[in-house]
C-alpha cells in the first residue's frame, strides 16, 4: 500500500530552533497513582489536580506567585468541570491571577498541555507554566440516557400541560438506565483493548514478550522507588505514598498464569491479560516549565530542555492502521525535523497502554515494509536499545490515569536526563481516537 | 471533660487550676507592666539601662506600689550564702504585685563546675535552688528563670545575656520555667528589629510536616526566616501544606540516608542561596519496656534521633558554613528517664552529649549548637500516652500545671537560632513548665 501523504515524513523541514529560546523542565510533581475505586475513590479530578499542583508549589516555593499559565485536563470529565484547571488553580496556593485552561486530547492530554506550554515559553509569550493532567475513573461522570435527556429538554420547552404530558409520555423504561462512560471507540464500538488485540496479533507479538515487558516495568518502577528516585517527583495523597498498582514481587510465573482478557475472538491465541494491560487508574501529574531566565531568577533547577513535540493520527476506523499506532508515525517526523535517528537517545519513554502497544510500535520501526510503505522511508528506523526503554517503569506498573500520564513521563524523563547530565530522551504516548504525541527532551 | 465544670469543681475542692499562659503575639508589649530591678550586682544597673532602652518602665526600690510585669533580680555578685537573704526576701515582698503571666528573671554567676572558692560557690549554687523553688511558688502563669553569666567578668550587657533577658521576659518563654540559660562569651549581634530576629536567614527544619516541627517552621517564618521543611517522603502531603503556609520549600527526604546532609545543603544553597540555621527536630518513638525491646525498635530510634544528626552535623561543619546555628530537639526523658523509653531516652540524652561536645566546632565557625528539651507537649505523639499518665503529666508534675504547646518549644528553638544567642553554646534548654515528664 502506498504511503498516505499526510503521514509520511516531510523531508528537510528541520526544527527552526534558531529563532526561539529553550523551554526548560524545572521539575514535576504527581500524586501516587491509585487503582480505580481504591484510595482515591472519593476524590474528584479537581481534588487530585489541586493536590498535585500544591505539592509542586510547595516543592519549588511558588506560593502566591503568578505563573504564566497552567494547562491541563482530564479525559473523563463532569460537565460541571468545564473550567477544571482554572478551578483547581483557584484552590491552590498559587496566585489567583494565574491564568489556566483546559486541554483535551485523550491520553495525550498531558503531552499536548505540556508541549504547547513549552512552545509558548520558547516563543517568549510565557516565562513559566505548569502543564499536566488528571483522571478519575472512580469519580466518573454518569449521564442520563439519551431518551431521558431528550424528554427533559422537551419538558423544559413545553408550555402547556398537554405538551408537558406528551413529553413525559415519550419516556420508556429503558431510558431510565444511566449511561456510564466506557473505553469503547465511538466509531467502532470496540474497546481499546480489543483494538490493541488486533494490532498485537497483526504484528505477531507473543504473550511471553508482553509479560516480559510488564515484568520489567514493575521491577524498574520498584527499583526507582528503592533508590529514592521519586522523593522529589511525588507527594503522597490520602494515605497513599506509592503507586498502588505496583507489584514489586510479581514474577514471570505469576504473569503467565493470568487468563487473557482481550482478543479472545480473533481466531489466534489471545495474549493480552490484566497483567500486560494497564488497569483503570486515578491520579494527577504536573510539570513546571519555565524560561532559563525564570529558572535563574527564582533559583530553580533546570533538568532538561523540552525540545520539540509532534502529534500524529491514523485511520483506524477503516482498519488502515491500529488504533494506538499513531506514535509510530509521530516519532519519525519528529526525528527528521530535528535531524536525529531513532538510536540517538539515551532514554526512551514509550507509554505502556498495553505491552502490545509498545512492542508493536518497536516492531513497526524495525520493519522495512512498514517504514517504506507507511512512513515513506528508504530504510527502517531500526531497533531501540531495550536497556534504555522505560528504565524507571511505565504505565503497566505505575498505572495510567489517562491525562496524567504525560506529566508523569516528562518529569521522570527530565530527572533521568539531568542525573545523567547529557543526552536526549524520546517520549511516545498513544491516545484514543487513533492519535499520538511524541516529544524530545534534552539533558541540562 | 467539660473544662468549665472541671474548673468549678477544682475551685470548690481547693485544688490548683492551670492559668492561661502569656504567649508571644507580634506587637504585644515585652512585659505586662513595670519591671522591678532588685539586687546589688553590677547586672542590676546594666539591666535597668537595657530595659529603659526597650522603653520598659523600671523601678529600683521594692517599697513602691502598683502591679509589676516582672522582677529582675541581680544575684551576680554573691560572695557568701548570707548575701542571698536580702534580695530573696525583698523579692518575696514584691511577689504579690506580680501580675498573671509575670516574670522573674535572675542574673546568676558561675564557673562551670563551681571551681574555686567553696563559700562563693555555695552562695551561687544556693541562688539556683532558691530560684527553682521560687518558680514552683509562682501562680497565674508567671515563671522564674535565670541567666548565668559565665566566668568572673562577663557582663549583663553581653549580646547573648541581653537576648536571654529579652526571651525570658517575653511571651516567647511561656512554658520555660525554673531554668537557667548560661552565657559564656560576648559573641553575638543584636537584631535590628526584635520582632524579626531571623530576618534574612535561611533555616532548615527536619520533621516539619506536623506537631512541633510544623510549629517551629511557622515560628521561624514569623520571625523573618526563609524556611526549608524536611520530612520523610511518606509525610509529603502534610509537609507540602506546612511549606505553603510558611512560603517555604518542601524537601522530601529521609534523614537517615547517608547523604541527607548533602541533600539539605544542596537544596538550601540552590534554592535559597545559603544555610544559616538547622533545626534537628525529626524524631520517632518506639516505646517498649526494656524486657520487651527488640533490635529494630532500639536501632531505628537511635538511627533517626541521634546518628542522623551526628552525620548531618559533620557534613555542615565540613562545609564550613559561617555562623551556622544548630538547634537539636532533646527531651526531658533524656534527663529524668522515662519508663518504656530506654531507647528514646538514650537517643535524646545522646543529643545533649552531642551538642555539648560539638560546641567548639560550631564556635570555630562563629556559630553555635544547642538543644531544647521539651517536657509534656500536646502533640500527636503525646496523645498516644495513656490517659492517666497524660493527666498526671499535665496537671501534677509541672509548676505551670499544664502541658505545653508546640509553639512553646518552637519559641525556644527560635531564640537559640538568633545571631544574638551566639554566646550560648553547647547547652540544653528545657521547655517543660518545670516538670520532668516528657516524650
Amino acid at each position: 500500500m502506498a504511503a498516505s501523504p499526510e503521514n509520511t515524513v516531510p523531508q528537510a523541514s528541520r526544527n527552526a530552533a534558531g529563532g526561539v529560546r529553550p523551554a526548560v523542565v524545572i521539575g514535576g510533581n504527581r500524586i501516587p497513582f491509585a487503582r480505580a475505586h481504591g484510595h482515591y475513590a472519593h476524590a474528584s479530578n479537581q481534588d487530585m489536580l489541586t493536590a498535585a499542583i500544591d505539592g509542586l508549589v510547595a516543592r519549588f516555593g511558588l506560593q502566591g506567585q503568578r505563573l504564566g499559565a497552567v494547562a491541563g485536563g482530564a479525559v473523563l470529565k463532569h460537565p460541571r468541570n468545564f473550567n477544571l484547571v482554572r478551578e483547581a488553580v483557584l484552590a491552590t496556593a498559587l496566585a489567583p491571577d494565574t491564568p489556566a485552561y483546559d486541554v483535551q486530547m485523550a491520553c495525550a492530554t498531558g503531552m499536548e498541555a505540556i508541549g504547547s506550554l513549552a512552545n509558548k515559553i520558547r516563543l517568549g509569550q510565557l516565562e513559566s507554566g505548569i502543564g499536566g493532567g488528571v483522571d478519575s475513573t472512580s469519580d466518573a461522570p454518569i449521564a442520563v440516557s439519551e431518551g431521558l435527556r431528550r424528554m427533559l429538554l422537551e419538558l423544559h420547552r413545553a408550555k402547556t400541560a398537554r405538551q408537558k404530558l406528551a413529553a413525559v409520555a415519550r419516556l420508556r423504561p429503558r431510558d431510565l438506565a444511566p449511561d456510564a462512560p466506557g473505553t469503547a471507540e465511538p466509531r467502532t464500538g470496540l474497546s481499546m483493548g480489543e483494538h490493541q488485540a488486533l494490532t498485537t496479533a497483526a504484528w505477531g507479538i507473543t504473550r511471553e514478550a508482553q509479560d516480559q515487558l510488564a515484568l520489567a516495568s514493575h521491577r524498574n518502577l520498584a527499583a526507582a522507588y528503592e533508590r529514592n528516585f521519586f522523593d522529589d517527583l511525588i507527594t503522597p495523597y490520602r494515605g497513599l505514598a506509592r503507586d498502588a498498582n505496583l507489584r514489586a514481587d510479581t514474577s514471570a510465573e505469576k504473569l503467565a498464569s493470568l487468563q487473557p482478557v482481550f482478543g479472545k475472538d480473533l481466531g489466534t491465541t489471545a495474549t493480552m491479560t490484566a497483567g500486560n494491560s494497564t488497569p483503570l487508574t486515578d491520579g494527577a501529574a504536573t510539570v513546571l516549565l519555565g524560561s532559563e531566565d525564570f529558572a535563574r531568577q527564582h533559583n530553580l533547577p533546570m533538568l532538561a530542555n523540552f525540545l520539540d513535540f509532534e502529534a500524529a493520527s491514523v485511520d483506524f476506523v477503516r482498519g488502515r492502521e491500529g488504533l494506538l499506532m499513531a506514535p509510530a508515525y509521530a516519532v519519525p517526523r519528529l526525528l527528521e525535523r530535528n535531524g536525529l535517528s531513532l538510536q540517538d537517545f539515551d532514554f526512551y519513554e514509550i507509554h505502556e497502554a498495553f505491552a502490545g502497544t509498545v512492542l508493536s510500535t518497536l516492531a513497526a520501526w524495525e520493519d522495512a515494509g512498514f517504514c517504506r510503505n507507511k512512513l515513506g522511508l528508504d530504510a527502517p528506523l531500526g531497533p531501540v536499545d531495550r536497556s534504555r526503554l522505560n528504565v524507571n517503569g511505565s504505565s503497566l506498573a505505575a498505572g495510567h490515569p489517562f491525562a496524567a500520564t504525560g506529566g508523569r513521563i516528562v518529569a521522570t524523563l527530565a530527572k533521568l536526563l539531568h542525573e545523567k547530565g547529557s543526552g536526549r530522551g524520546l517520549v511516545s504516548v498513544c491516545a484514543a481516537g487513533g492519535q499520538g504525541v511524541a516529544a524530545i527532551l534534552e539533558a541540562r | 471533660m467539660n473544662s468549665a465544670l472541671a474548673r468549678g469543681m477544682a475551685r470548690k475542692a481547693g485544688l490548683p487550676w492551670p492559668a492561661p499562659l502569656r504567649r508571644h503575639r507580634p506587637g504585644d508589649p515585652l512585659v505586662p507592666g513595670t519591671v522591678l530591678v532588685l539586687g546589688g550586682g553590677a547586672a542590676a544597673g546594666a539591666a535597668e539601662e537595657i530595659l529603659r532602652g526597650w522603653g520598659v518602665e523600671v523601678r529600683r526600690n521594692s517599697g513602691g506600689a502598683g502591679p509589676l510585669g516582672a522582677i529582675v533580680l541581680a544575684l551576680d555578685a554573691l560572695r557568701a550564702p548570707a548575701d542571698l537573704s536580702a534580695p530573696a526576701l525583698a523579692t518575696g515582698q514584691a511577689l504579690r504585685q506580680l501580675v498573671p503571666g509575670g516574670r522573674v528573671v535572675a542574673y546568676l554567676r558561675g564557673e562551670a563546675g563551681d571551681a574555686g572558692d567553696p563559700v562563693r560557690a555555695a552562695a551561687r549554687r544556693g541562688a539556683e535552688g532558691f530560684l527553682r523553688s521560687l518558680a514552683r511558688e509562682l501562680r497565674g502563669g508567671a515563671t522564674a528563670n535565670g541567666i548565668v553569666l559565665g566566668g568572673e567578668t562577663l557582663c549583663a550587657d553581653a549580646p547573648s545575656a541581653v537576648a536571654a533577658l529579652r526571651f525570658l521576659l517575653s511571651g516567647r518563654s511561656a512554658y520555660v520555667d525554673g531554668q537557667l540559660v548560661r552565657v559564656d562569651t560576648t559573641a553575638g549581634t543584636l537584631p535590628v528589629d526584635w520582632e524579626l530576629p531571623l530576618q534574612g536567614k535561611v533555616a532548615v527544619v527536619t520533621g516539619a510536616a506536623r506537631g512541633i516541627g510544623a510549629a517551629i517552621a511557622r515560628t521561624l517564618r514569623r520571625d523573618g526566616a526563609s524556611v526549608v521543611g524536611v520530612d520523610v517522603p511518606a509525610a509529603g502531603e502534610a509537609l507540602a501544606a506546612v511549606a505553603s503556609q510558611v512560603g517555604g520549600t518542601a524537601l522530601q527526604l529521609d534523614i537517615v540516608r547517608p547523604d541527607a546532609g548533602q541533600a539539605i545543603l544542596a537544596h538550601a544553597r540552590e534554592r535559597h542561596g545559603r544555610l544559616d540555621i538547622v533545626v534537628h527536630n525529626a524524631g520517632i518513638t518506639r516505646d517498649r519496656l526494656l524486657a520487651n525491646m527488640d533490635r529494630s525498635r532500639w536501632e531505628s530510634v537511635v538511627a533517626v534521633n541521634l546518628e542522623s544528626q551526628l552525620r548531618m552535623n559533620a557534613t555542615f561543619f565540613d562545609a564550613g558554613l559561617q555562623g551556622l546555628r544548630i538547634v537539636s530537639l532533646a527531651s526531658t526523658s533524656g534527663i529524668a528517664g522515662n519508663r518504656g523509653q530506654t531507647n528514646y531516652a538514650a537517643s535524646k540524652a545522646g543529643v545533649m552529649g552531642m551538642v555539648g561536645a560539638s560546641a567548639a566546632a560550631a564556635a570555630a565557625l562563629g556559630g553555635g549548637i544547642n538543644a531544647v528539651a521539651p517536657g509534656f507537649i500536646e502533640t500527636d505523639m503525646t496523645a498516644a500516652v495513656p490517659l492517666a499518665t497524660r493527666a498526671a503529666a499535665r496537671l501534677l508534675m509541672p509548676s505551670l500545671m499544664q502541658g505545653g504547646l508546640p509553639v512553646d518549644v518552637a519559641e525556644a528553638v527560635g531564640f537559640l537560632a538568633w545571631d544574638a544567642a551566639a554566646g550560648i553554646n553547647g547547652q540544653t534548654l528545657r521547655v517543660c513548665g518545670q516538670s520532668l515528664v516528657g516524650a
